[in-house]
């Protein structure tokens, strides 16, 4: 019988993935639903029993997101206003139910173009932490996710963690998803928005739309046409129609034609950074 | 390291249980399976519906999702760890509000919600929507779920009406506490723990002819059995209208959709329930399959004689349409284009057969045709209806899917090849693929009034896609003409349906068979009537009503007309709502406001073709007195309403009926749940027995028509004004069944036939409804939030206003679903992730006025309801849509990118 394995410790996990043969299981809300049958098959490396891949620590450098993290946990967390996007999305990812079980590194190494989590840790300028025996590499999650269910990870390596630097903290960050019903739906589009606003100007922005490409894209060129301007009612019109399909390649699908994805996630943008504007103005 | 040392013992609602299996097994599977508690449910396996939510350590998760093994240590609860000692307060609140309807979701939004309840004690409506928006409901519509969240204090005692005053009575469901507990068994539950496992194997293809390998070697070598249609002994042909039986249980060298079975594959459950079914050796030649109904006509055949892929046409013709409409004021003309629309119920099909000591084949699972079930089954597998036995289980959803044999023949013919019980459990995507759905339609309409608003006359032209078998298609081709104008007056008219096969999913009976697409064409095309006459589309409408003794397209001079008073109920809230949407648009340049109107009526019935019903009451020796209820409830809540007219026309108090059934070998026949009949035929049944029965009491008792009855022990007191007779039921000879005293009295109603231009009596009774529709258009984004529905539903005689509610709740939440979201398409949307129904936070506030305007025919006055409250709600959406934007939506569902193009095509975006 295939074996299933839910090591305590880090070391022995990388040293059984080392030999081969087996998937990683976190949360399973990626895994279980492809799979046919009363059980997972084959042989499975369960990391929700390693303590150390759990939680979030900060740090000088900035904070460290385990990758078994859950999104509810995350949901929960007391992270600075730079994370209101990524926690306004734990709060979409699926019902609570996923959200209990389902955790940042799954969505992350699952790489569906619709992931809610990725456009969230792009504008974090985020990095994941690949473990495996060999010893332990960074990688930017614009890097890391190279395709549709594609990444940079190698076969024994295990994603232990998520790194956003303290620089990335700053600023406000928001989410918007759409998607054609309320709760358990896959993003249509989604765009992610962080805006470090000082004295009343964009001194930086972060913006980046996922289900509208591959993989979910930062937009730098919508964020230069943003910087240094006055963060006021008329700044989310800086972000324009072309600079926005130039960014983008969308598919056509059973769920939205390529060029409606488009015009929502312009409309999606610029909503995120009107409303950004919009809650410091009443602040 | 390798195998956690704890894997052995469980911690499941306070108790430590041992468990054996795998480390990966889902812990929905652990608990259904190995520790049978099976309050858990399973309708997806893939986290998308929330059946089988529990809590781990107090928080939700689907136990679909979960190994075994990150179960282990922690704290499991489920359905049945909620009642103690008696019921929690949130299954009281369930039972209160009525907020199970067929109870397949019920598990998984009670402990969905006690999560919640637990932080939350008080949850607002929004806290509730968000804890319980991962759990789907395909019945309630969600209302009174949240309500019985949101209101879990002890309230008033249940209602306990005496003699005669069951009627009306907003009672408990009668089978409503298992449904919370947890303890009610559906199709997948209480199988016998040695039965076999019985899997298909199914076409990949939508159109393939096929052969087989070495089947005994495979079989051989994974030590089960292969069942194919050589093993068939009867006829290998079934369908509901028997003319036109023509789907074979398991396919015969050919395939004609995707998701056809062609083997089968049994053995014990550990074996099977893992193996790997694309190994199974069969060969596939994958045709050209007909996927195009408008070009099916000139396709190759799908079956033998029936040329033009033609399954039947339906007319229905009178006055002069096209002189009507050449000589009318204003004339309007549109088409629209629907696509297939899966049930989705949440529970997949399911169910055991089993060999009874005298050799019966006894088959449990779940249906909403027991009878026709037997009989179809019977003759698949060459036995006589008497050696079969439909025993159906609880009905975890229905809406007209469960009305075709699915498994029955299959689980049928594994038994009998074994003589072992047998079990087989569908999985999300093998529901979705094999079984039947609403029809794609492409009509087109035109319709003309005079310069007053006054209707002229319509025609009407209807393709409908029925797919690759007959099913149900000929009733929606019939049906569809004779509904398509609309509780209205239309002095002339001709609508023309056809019915054509392609290699699409079988098209069969959903909720309202057709009509519900004909009335988005019609009243959206009357909106734009209304316009043209420079009339408010609600004074268009009663302006048109039909009223008692106007004669239907069909000639029927009619009679308990109920639409004129549904409109002038929606009137007050209707003025309010165009102000308000105006006032709101008036300040909102990209959210915009609207309100639109629909009305429906819809036959009850077969349409001019018999339809008994039986109801058998019988009293015992005991003093127990039972009601033999053949009408399958498949959560609408027939067990309830039969059983309050039975107990009125009897004059018991309803608590002293006891339900038997159904069961064929138990239960005469009330037919099929179908056509929203049961109210109105099995309603008119029970209202005959119970009138018979009493009558046979007070004649041997001698007393007048007045006499009350009680029963005490083993006898009944019958007291009228002169005085009291007792009959002591133990002295009674027994007459049948068991009975001391029984009536059984058959109802079929009244109807006549169609001759060829569809003229006569299709229906004796009808039930009639409008809705009212607000809705919030984003132009830019072109997502519609529909805020509030006022539907008000002619019942003729409401019986109980719980269910009635309901069911108009649940109808909505269909008909925004078919409105808004909902489209199959066969290999990309096989699962509830892909094909969208709505949750929680997708349903607007719903007021419901239930109108009594009783039917001359109906039991009491009652009319149906089940299919009405479906029909309205689209058209009313999409004429809100326009209302609040110019955008005329002409294909459903409306998606956001359709609605924005739409919206843009009207020059009305931002
Ligand atoms: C009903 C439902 C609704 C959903 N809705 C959404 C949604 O709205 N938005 C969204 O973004 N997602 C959604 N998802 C997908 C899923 O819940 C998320 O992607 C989740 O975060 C996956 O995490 P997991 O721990 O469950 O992953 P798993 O299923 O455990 O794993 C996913 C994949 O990643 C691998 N893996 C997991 N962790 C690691 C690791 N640390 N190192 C290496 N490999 C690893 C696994 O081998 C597997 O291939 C939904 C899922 C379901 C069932
Ligand atoms: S069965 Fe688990 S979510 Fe549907
Ligand atoms: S009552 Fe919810 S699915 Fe039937």
């Amino acid at each position: 019988m295939a074996p299933y394995l839910r090591p305590r410790t880090l070391a022995e996990a990388l040293e059984a993935l080392a030999g081969g043969g087996l998937r990683v299981a976190a949360g399973c809300t990626d895994l279980f639903p492809a799979t046919r049958g009363p059980g997972l098959s084959g042989g499975i490396l369960d990391i929700t029993a390693i303590e150390g891949l759990r939680g979030i620590g900060e740090s000088a450098a900035g904070w460290r997101i385990g990758a078994t993290t859950s999104w509810a946990e995350i949901a929960r967390a007391g992270l600075p206003p730079g994370f209101d996007g990524l926690r306004a999305a734990a709060r979409e990812v699926g019902s609570v139910q996923v959200q209990t079980a389902g955790t940042v590194g799954g969505n992350l190494v699952n790489a569906s173009p619709a992931a809610d989590g990725a456009p969230c840790w792009l504008v974090l300028d985020a990095e994941v932490e690949l473990a495996s025996h060999r010893g332990t590499r960074r990688l930017a999650v614009a890097d890391f996710l190279t395709g549709p269910r594609q990444t940079a990870r190698a076969a024994d390596e295990l994603l232990t963690a998520i790194h956003v630097p303290r620089a990335a903290g700053a600023g406000q960050g928001a989410f918007l998803k759409l998607g054609a019903r309320r709760y358990l739906v896959i993003s249509i589009a989604m765009a992610a928005v962080r805006l470090d606003i000082q004295a009343g100007r964009v001194a930086h922005a972060a913006l980046a739309v996922g289900a509208c490409s591959a993989t979910a894209r930062r937009l730098p060129d919508a964020e230069a046409a943003l910087r240094g301007r006055r963060a006021d009612a008329g700044l989310a019109d800086a972000i324009t129609a072309g600079i926005v399909a130039r960014a983008l390649a969308p598919i056509d699908d059973h769920r939205a034609p390529a060029a409606y994805r488009t015009r929502a996630a312009l409309t999606l943008l610029r909503r995120a950074v009107a409303g950004l504007c919009a809650e410091r103005a009443v602040a | 390291m390798n195998r956690p040392e704890t894997l052995a013992t469980l911690r499941v609602n306070g108790a430590e249980v041992r468990v054996s299996s795998p480390p990966g097994r889902r812990l929905s599977e652990v608990l259904r399976e190995e520790l049978r508690l099976q309050g858990t449910k399973v309708g997806c396996d893939a986290g998308d519906c929330g059946a089988c939510t529990v809590l781990l350590d107090g928080a939700p998760v689907c136990a679909c999702l979960t190994p075994l093994a990150q179960a282990l240590g922690r704290a499991i609860t489920t359905v049945e760890g909620l009642s103690a000692e008696g019921l929690s307060r949130l299954q009281e609140a369930f039972l209160r509000h009525g907020a199970a309807q067929c109870g397949i979701c019920t598990p998984g939004m009670l402990m969905a919600a006690s999560a919640v309840l637990a932080v939350t004690p008080r949850p607002t409506r929004a806290e509730a929507e968000a804890a319980l928006g991962g759990v789907l409901c395909r019945c309630t519509g969600y209302a009174r779920i949240l309500d019985a969240v949101c209101d879990v204090a002890p309230g008033p005692e249940p209602l306990r009406p005496v003699a005669g005053a069951a009627v009306g009575a907003a009672v408990e469901r009668l089978d409503g506490r298992p449904k919370v507990t947890g303890a009610e068994r559906f199709g997948a539950d209480g199988a016998p723990v040695d039965a076999l496992l019985v899997r298909a194997v199914r076409a990949p293809h939508a159109a393939a002819r096929f052969a087989f390998g070495d089947l005994a070697g495979w079989a051989a070598a994974r030590g089960v059995r292969v069942l194919t249609a050589a093993d068939i002994q009867g006829e290998n042909r079934f369908g509901v209208i028997p003319p036109f039986a023509d789907q074979p249980a398991l396919a015969e060298a050919e395939t004609r959709f995707r998701g056809e079975a062609v083997a089968l594959v049994v053995g014990e459950a550990a074996t099977v329930a893992g193996l790997d079914l694309s190994a199974f050796p069969v060969v596939w030649h994958p045709g050209a399959p007909v996927t195009d109904p408008a070009g099916a006509a000139a396709a190759r055949p799908i079956h033998a004689g029936r040329p033009g892929n033609l399954l039947t046409a339906g007319r229905v013709v009178t006055g002069g349409a096209a002189a009507a409409l050449a000589a009318s004021a204003h004339v309007v003309e549109g088409a629209v284009e629907t696509g297939f629309v899966e049930h989705a119920y949440i529970e997949p099909e399911a169910g055991w057969a089993e060999i009874a000591p005298d050799g019966t084949l006894v088959i449990h699972a779940c249906t909403q045709a027991p009878v026709m079930d037997r009989d179809d089954t019977a003759r698949v597998l060459g036995l006589p209806p008497a050696r079969v036995r439909i025993v159906p289980t609880a009905v975890g959803g229905g809406f007209g899917s469960k009305l075709d044999l699915s498994l029955q023949p299959l689980i049928g013919l594994a038994a009998l090849a074994t003589g072992r019980p047998c079990r087989m459990v569908y999985d999300r995507a093998e529901s979705m693929m094999s079984t039947t759905k609403r029809h794609p339609a492409r009509l087109t309409a035109r319709i003309g009034c005079d310069a007053g608003g006054w209707l002229t006359g319509m025609e009407f032209d209807g393709l409908f896609d029925t797919g690759a078998y007959a099913s149900w298609g000929p009733t929606v081709a019939n049906r569809v003409p004779v509904h398509a104008s609309g509780p209205y007056r239309m002095p002339a008219y001709r609508a023309e349906t056809r019915a054509i096969h392609t290699n699409n999913p079988v098209a069969g009976a959903f909720r309202g068979f057709g009509v519900p697409q004909a009335a988005i064409l019609q009243e959206t095309l009357f909106d734009r009537l209304a316009e043209a006459a420079g009339l408010d589309p609600l004074d268009f409408r009663l302006r048109n009503a039909l009223r008692d003794g106007d004669r239907s397209v069909c000639g029927q001079e009619m009679r308990g007309v109920g639409i004129a008073q549904c409109l002038t109920a929606l009137a007050p809230r209707w003025r309010a709502a165009r102000a308000e949407a105006a006032a709101f648009n008036a300040g909102s340049t990209v959210v915009k406001r609207g309100a639109g109107l629909a009305s429906c009526w819809y036959g009850c019935g077969n349409t001019a073709l018999p339809n008994p019903s039986t109801v058998r009451l019988g009293i015992t020796r005991e003093g127990r007195l039972w009601l033999h209820q053949g009408a399958t409830d498949i959560g609408q809540g027939s067990n309830t309403v039969i059983a309050q007219l039975a107990a009125d026309a009897l004059g018991v108090a309803l608590g002293d009926i006891g339900l038997i059934g159904p069961d064929t070998a138990l239960t005469p026949d009330c037919g099929k749940t179908s056509a929203s009949r049961q109210t109105v035929v099995t309603g008119k049944a029970a209202v005959l027995a119970g009138r018979a029965l009493r009558a046979a009491i007070l004649a041997r008792a001698n007393r007048g028509d007045d006499a009350a009855l009680r029963f005490d022990g083993g006898r009944l007191v019958v007291r009228d004004g002169q005085g009291e007779t007792v009959l002591d039921l133990g002295t009674l000879p027994e007459i049948a069944h068991g009975y001391v005293l029984l009536a059984e009295e058959t109802y079929d109603p009244p109807t006549a036939p169609l001759d060829a231009d569809g003229q006569g009596r299709p229906y004796a009774v009808y039930g009639y409804g409008a809705q009212l529709a607000e809705v919030e258009v984003d132009t830019e984004l072109g997502t519609v939030r529909v805020i509030r529905i006022t539907a008000a539903h002619d019942v003729g005689r409401v019986v109980n206003p719980t269910l009635a509610e309901g069911q108009v709740q649940g109808g909505i939440a269909q008909g925004l679903g078919l409105a808004l979201m909902e489209e199959y398409l066969p290999g990309r949307t096989e699962n509830l992730h892909d094909y969208l129904i709505p949750t929680t936070g997708d349903m607007p506030e719903i007021e419901t006025i239930l109108v009594e305007v009783p039917d001359p025919e109906g039991p009491m006055g009652a009319k149906g309801l089940g299919e009405h409250a479906l029909i309205p709600t689209a058209p009313a959406i999409l004429n809100a849509i326009a209302h609040a934007t110019g955008a005329r939506i002409t294909r459903v569902p409306a998606l956001p990118h359709r609605v924005l193009a739409a919206v843009r095509a009207a020059g009305r975006g931002p």
